[in-house]
């Protein structure tokens, strides 16, 4: 895993100097570097209106942590939903498209090409344009207002594109490999669990970071299908932060921000590499 | 054990890829199915192993009718040609694994894979990856993970292709040797002359999808029945002149070269003919004088081989010791063995 990760000590290559990019980069990054420096320092801080420097340091914006707010759920419980719902979301789409890809890429089903078709034709439209008739299903089935419904429907919005990249990454195995797995005794589900899937390892661990990331940062759907306290995810409860005119508090919003973001961008720091798998040399399809 | 294909037949869709096939494997014999790309020895494979099924037609493992049976359930080791090991695990891993599908226990596996590795010697790679291993040695493991399941019958599709000329020649013989240890019957499909001759008990030799002769690398080659598989077989090839029948003998196209042959009796005067020539046949021996122009020399080191050029236009070839005072260029003229030149219908069939 480890072989590959020396970075360069010296950016620049044996022709021209690397300083006068180095620089022009700073330059024009620094507007978003400010601004994620601020979005920091103001959560720890007070300072005067109008003063960029920080007059005091300060936890209050982080009370949010141990005192749950009037009118507002306890935020350890929307974490707890939020790492449900986006860990049965990951859950759900590693397997559905594990063996979906497999199927299309491979078995000779039924309807395979009208299947194919469907799923890019599911990849390329809109989730959104879906929301009220998925809110009328929810609400007819009982599902809304509940994580189980929303984990179901993010998923099924989020299958497409996974069964197409998986297909795509089962098409790269060697047919040969299956042949002898199959000459050897083994039947055709052993194959593909003890044989194939191991070929893809690497897609499957970036389309499993891949979903937890979109799990993670899905709004629009909690939103609308599991508004209510008990099912509430740190999307939809950052977004009633702004929203409580009341009481409006903008460290303590950037705070829970930051609380929010945390987890993806360790995620981010340790997985990168895989995460490229899918931008990088993914689809063959 | 014996293998029998019995009218076998296959198709894709509209195409017909074989028809009638019928064909004989006799118990603990190495057969080879030789033939160029295309005439259906690899579908013929597919099918004994039961990757493909038979459009129509019966396969027989001893008394057993496997027509019907899947893969699993048919007991065939199989090496590709890529030798398709398993990349993930290791070598003793990819031996075992046919065993761990039986769901046999760990240690009898252990034992099991041990033997088989001594045998093929590859006892000391046990803990590599194939990524790990020459080729030859990915060669050995394909070979003990088709062997370890001590199949009825084991299959080899091209097992000679991705290795170099040296290993090539070395995996020849480590091949056979395991097949003759073993006592299993085998099948091997190659395009390669060379392998089916030095390393199969019969050659079975396959043009568009016809098995067009059965018998052992030795008869074939002094005995070819048509004209396709006289040029298969030999290296360098066999080299073809066109002409007609003149009274029991064959006659050159311009008249330049006349050769009374017993197997024209019989054979109407004008009838168009083939005249098969071996390159060992045409040079200092032989009773019968053709002039040409050497127009190629080639050394091998122990022997030459040149191009001969006939006034009319054909090619005949010639090995012989090497000698160096003939170049490119060079009016020579040698001498035909009449006795053992082939002929051969228009038809190809051999007269």
């Amino acid at each position: 895993m480890a072989e590959k990760t020396a970075v360069p000590t010296n950016p620049a290559s044996a022709n021209f100097s690397g300083l006068p990019v180095i620089g022009l980069l700073t330059l024009l990054s620094l507007p978003l570097a400010v601004m994620y420096a601020y979005l920091f320092i103001d959560t720890i801080s007070n300072s005067q209106g109008g003063s960029l420097v920080p007059s005091e340091f300060t936890l209050e914006h982080w009370r949010f942590l141990w005192e749950t707010r009037p009118g507002k759920p306890n935020i350890w419980l929307v974490t707890l939903n939020t790492v449900i719902f986006t860990c049965c979301i990951t859950a759900v789409t590693l397997t559905v498209s594990s063996m979906a890809g497999y199927v299309l890429s491979r078995l000779n089903v039924p309807a395979r090409g009208f299947f194919l078709a469907g799923v890019m034709v599911l990849h390329a439209f809109p989730s959104v344009t879906l929301i009220i008739a998925i809110f009328i299903v929810l609400q007819y089935l009982g599902l809304y207002n509940s994580l189980i419904g929303v984990i179901l429907v993010k998923a099924a919005i989020d299958l497409p594109l996974g069964i197409w990249l998986m297909k795509g990454f089962y098409d790269t195995v060697p047919w040969e490999i299956e042949m002898a797995g199959v000459v050897d005794g083994a039947s055709r589900f052993t194959v593909w669990r003890r044989l194939v899937l191991p070929q893809i390892k690497p897609a499957v661990m970036a389309l499993g970071l891949f979903s937890f990331l979109s799990g993670w940062s899905e709004f629009i759907l909690p939103q609308v299908l599991a508004p209510g306290a008990r099912v509430q995810v740190l999307s939809v409860y950052l977004a009633g932060l702004i929203a409580d005119d009341n009481n409006f508090d903008f460290g303590t919003f950037k705070a829970v921000g930051v609380f929010y973001v945390v987890p993806v961008l360790i995620l981010y720091a340790f997985f990168q590499k895989h995460l490229m798998n899918i931008y990088g040399g993914g689809t063959k399809g | 054990m014996r293998i029998l294909l019995d009218k076998f037949c296959k198709s894709f869709g509209t195409t017909s890829v074989i028809e009638d096939m019928q064909l004989e494997v006799g118990s603990g014999e190495m057969l080879a199915l030789l033939g160029p790309s295309g005439c259906g020895k690899s579908t013929t494979l597919f099918a004994i192993c039961g990757i493909h099924r038979p459009t129509s037609g019966r396969i027989l493992f001893g008394d057993r009718d496997v027509t019907n049976l899947p893969s699993q359930a048919r007991n065939v080791g199989v090496v590709f040609q890529s030798y398709a090991l398993y990349p993930h695990m290791t070598v003793e891993e990819n031996i075992g694994f046919p065993l761990k599908v039986k769901r046999l226990a760990t240690a009898n596996i252990k034992q099991q894979v041990a033997e088989i590795a001594k045998l093929v010697q590859i006892d000391n790679l046990l803990g590599r990856r194939p990524g790990q291993l020459s080729g030859g040695q990915q060669q050995r493991v394909a070979l003990a993970r088709a062997l370890i399941r001590r199949p009825d019958v084991l299959l080899l599709d091209e097992p000679l292709a991705n290795l170099d000329a040296k290993l090539r020649l070395e995996m020849r013989s480590e091949i056979r040797r395991l097949q003759r240890e073993t006592g299993i019957t085998a099948i091997l499909v190659t395009h390669d002359q060379v392998e089916a001759m030095s390393m199969c008990d019969r050659i079975a030799i396959m043009n568009k999808g016809e098995i067009v002769q059965i018998a052992s690398p030795s008869d074939m080659y002094n005995d070819p029945r048509t004209a396709f598989v006289a040029g298969f077989l030999g290296n360098p090839p066999i080299s073809f002149l066109k002409g007609r029948a003149e009274q029991g003998a064959f006659v050159l196209r311009d008249g330049g070269l006349k050769l009374p042959l017993p197997a024209l009796s019989g054979i109407a005067d004008g009838t168009e003919l083939t005249l098969g020539v071996r390159p060992e046949h045409f040079g200092v021996a032989g009773g019968i004088p053709v002039e040409g122009r050497v127009t190629f020399a080639e050394t091998q080191g122990r022997e030459n081989l040149y191009d001969v050029v006939l006034p009319d236009g054909s090619v005949l070839r010639s090995i012989q010791p090497v000698r160096d005072d003939v170049k490119p260029g060079a009016q020579v003229r040698w001498m035909l063995d009449s006795s053992s030149t082939f002929v051969f219908a228009e038809d190809g069939r051999r007269l």
